[in-house]
């Protein structure tokens, strides 16, 4: 599915420069050029578009929140800052991410490829199956034994990188974090017994 | 305008009043002469408020000029204080009616868990007043350390309220449905509340202390 973007931004020539790097896109398309925010979250919502690309000056002192306010509305919407000059960073977190105007075509479609990915990969357990896999249990109870990611690649044979891949996951379907939360979660659902936790 | 009046409109600021030690009755003094008899900088107080009442106000720099370390420091230390001493202690005494009903398997459990997170809380806090603040009072009388910058601060700073939601995901689906509802619906509630206040003493941290630290440590270099 393409991925459809508003571009909001105060200058033209900016704006024809981002649409000629979008234009050989096959999978990106944009559905309008607007250059002020007014009735932003209604164009949003009409354009049905999922990523929204914003200088955060068109913002005005107390419009400065509005990354926040759209996401309300829009869960799935990826909101990213188009960054021309020095911008407090405390304003930038309100963003998904940033787009500089230095940036080159390559590392502008890089950054879209990695923010959309994260927000599908967000999404996705939603609604989804809330099942733990079978991988995802053996990860599960070694963690709640207390063993280290790196001993948990040691044992199941799997790399650093997936551990942390399951344990993500495993966070995601359960809303659990912490070790000792997983702990008491895999002893109700008796994967582990006490003997084995408490020593 | 009238601190009362200022009540009214953001009545969660009511949580905060015991914090900066001003009590209850203080008839319709205005906010800075009510602020003043208590010797708290009005434009501090306001700002604090401000950050505690709206998620999503950031000060900016000319805002944060308005921040009385002294009162600060005081507001934050009698936070955590009230929090370990009232908050939690309530979510234990409606946790230890829970495990008093269910089986000693799940009891132990549940109390383990607590304890862990109460030594997490604590830890966390004194992480903030014996390195934290210590550095930033040294900031302030001109001394710079340098084996401290506000910056391992920011992102050490860990969030205590994820593992108050593992909780609250734990009683609200994961324990069987035959433990005690009452008091687990009463601890949901109390843990939302706590949640919330914990996320905006953060916001306090992250949006007021950690910036103004940082315009002090740009100052000397």
């Amino acid at each position: 599915m393409r991925t459809r973007i508003i571009i909001c931004e105060g200058s033209p020539i900016v704006t024809a420069g981002l649409n000629a790097y979008f234009e050989d896109q096959q999978q990106i398309v944009v559905v309008a050029n607007l250059d002020t925010p007014e009735r932003l979250s209604e164009r949003v919502l009409a354009s049905d578009c999922d990523m929204l690309i914003i200088d955060p000056l068109l913002l005005g002192y107390s419009e400065r929140d509005l990354p926040e306010k759209l996401k309300k509305n829009h869960p799935q919407l990826v909101i990213l800052a188009l960054v021309k000059t020095y911008i407090d960073p405390n304003l930038l977190v309100l963003y998904d991410g940033v787009i500089e105007i230095n940036d080159t075509q390559q590392s502008v479609m890089a950054k879209l490829g990695e923010w959309k990915n994260q927000k599908n990969a967000s999404n996705k357990n939603e609604d989804g199956n809330v099942d733990l896999s079978k991988r995802e249990n053996d990860v599960l109870v070694a963690v709640a034994k207390g063993m280290t990611n790196k001993e948990i690649s040691d044992r199941l044979n799997i790399s650093i990188h997936t551990v942390i891949s399951h344990r993500k996951n495993i966070s995601k379907k359960t809303g659990i974090r912490s070790v000792s939360g997983l702990t008491v979660y895999a002893l109700l659902n008796n994967l582990i017994s006490e003997s084995e936790v408490y020593k | 305008m009238k601190l009362a009046d200022l009540i009214v409109e953001h009545p969660n600021l009511l949580f905060l009043l015991p914090r900066f030690g001003i009590a209850l009755g203080f008839g319709d003094h205005n906010v800075a002469e009510v602020c003043r008899q208590y010797g708290i900088s009005p434009a501090c107080f306001l700002l604090i408020c401000r950050v505690y009442s709206n998620d999503s106000f950031v000060p900016r720099h000319n805002d944060l000029n308005a921040v009385n370390m002294e009162n600060l420091f005081s507001f934050l230390k009698t936070s955590h204080r009230y929090y370990l001493k009232t908050r939690i202690p309530h979510i234990e005494r409606l946790l230890q009616e829970v495990v008093r009903s269910c089986h000693a398997r799940y009891g132990d459990m549940l109390q383990r868990f607590f304890e862990d997170y109460k030594t997490e809380v604590i830890h966390h806090f004194d992480y903030e007043e014996k390195t934290v603040f210590p550095y930033i009072e040294q900031l302030i009388d001109n001394k710079h350390p340098n084996d401290f910058s506000i910056d391992e601060f920011k992102h050490n700073h860990s969030n205590v309220e994820d593992t108050l939601n593992d909780l609250m995901n734990i009683i609200i689906k994961y324990l069987p449905t035959d433990i005690d509802q009452e008091n687990r619906i009463a601890i949901s509630f109390a843990i939302i509340e706590l949640s919330n206040d914990l996320n905006r003493h953060t916001l306090i941290e992250n949006r007021v202390l950690i910036p103004y630290v940082e315009l002090l440590e740009n100052a000397w270099s």
